[in-house]
């Protein structure tokens, strides 16, 4: 599968989907109008790799803004990530969030009640 | 009572403002607000938690006006603005606040108003329940919006949403939305 390598822009993040590596990262700031013109494709991907994933996969999300629309597009990519769980390979997601910042550890949380795939919250501290 | 946004504004002149917009919301604008308020609020040391908040807000707050503003009036001065919106950010003594305005439709305001009630008498917690409900069971709409705007507000300033409509002509009226964000919730 060819990865998906994304620079980020002030409105969307920086995004590595490799399937080589089986870690994938999703970076940076999230606020864009139109949100799921941006994640649609990765979605896409998503349910491409769902067919032969790797035996584990990382994903690390380290946002520091993200907008409701996003929301909503970042958990259909948890979605994606669940099907792939529930298919008896591991995954795991790493939500990162800065020290002070208990907006993005809540929103963290959120997900992790929703979607059954192990999160592990981890705190950036600077 | 005759219909005038400056006046309207400067009855609570209390405040600094810090940016005031009014006309066209599209995709620059919005990057152009964001970015000034954003720079303002590290020109002053403003600490991280409360720039995040009111960054979120304004985000959450100009993409609310860019996705669900109805067309303005016929008989408005200003008929450029596809997308007519009011927007005024103002330093307060304990954090900012953050005003937005835009015409509505009268059959639209039932509706909308019924969404800031049920979300100012709910507590924190069921704010939270409610984000996640939405989350969790509302499709993107054709007009781009998720439906979670408002509700991400309030959960995140922890603030009761303060709003008023004022009467434009027999179809219209003018939305307030009047946003505190505050460093402690």
């Amino acid at each position: 599968m060819e990865p998906i390598i994304i620079e980020g822009t002030p409105k969307t993040p920086t995004v590595k989907f490799d399937s080589a590596e089986g870690v994938f990262e999703i970076k940076g700031r999230s606020i864009p109008e139109n949100s799921v013109e941006f994640y649609k494709p990765l979605v896409d991907w998503l349910e491409s790799y769902k067919e032969s994933p790797l035996t584990k996969t990382v994903v690390n999300i380290r946002l520091e803004y993200f907008n409701t629309s996003s929301s909503k597009c970042i958990l259909d990519v948890f979605k994606k990530l669940e099907a792939i769980h529930r298919a008896k390979n591991e995954v795991e997601v790493n939500w990162y969030y800065e020290e002070d910042d208990e907006d993005m550890l809540e929103a963290g949380e959120d997900y992790e009640s929703i979607i059954r795939v192990p999160f592990k919250m981890i705190e950036i501290v600077e | 009572m005759s219909f005038d946004i400056e006046n309207y504004l400067s009855d609570q002149s209390n405040g600094n403002v810090i940016l005031f917009y009014k006309g066209n919301i599209d995709s620059n604008v919005i990057n152009h607000v964001l970015d000034t308020v954003e720079d303002k609020m590290v020109a002053v040391n403003e600490q991280s938690k409360l720039r995040k908040k009111v960054y979120n807000v304004l985000v959450e707050s100009l993409q609310n006006l860019y996705h669900h503003v109805d067309r303005v009036p016929a008989d408005f001065e200003d008929q450029t603005a596809e997308k007519f919106g009011l927007l005024v950010v103002k330093k307060v003594d304990n954090g900012y606040k953050i005003v937005t305005g835009n015409f509505v439709q009268d059959d639209n305001i039932e509706k909308l108003e019924e969404k800031i009630k049920r979300i100012n008498r709910s507590s924190h917690e069921e704010i939270k329940e409610l984000y996640k409900f939405i989350l969790n069971h509302q499709r993107i709409s054709a007009k781009g919006g998720g439906g979670l705007g408002l509700v991400d507000i309030a959960r995140k300033t922890g603030n009761k949403l303060e709003y008023s409509f004022k009467k434009y002509n027999d179809k219209y009226s003018f939305f307030y939305l009047d946003i505190l964000v505050t460093e402690e919730n």
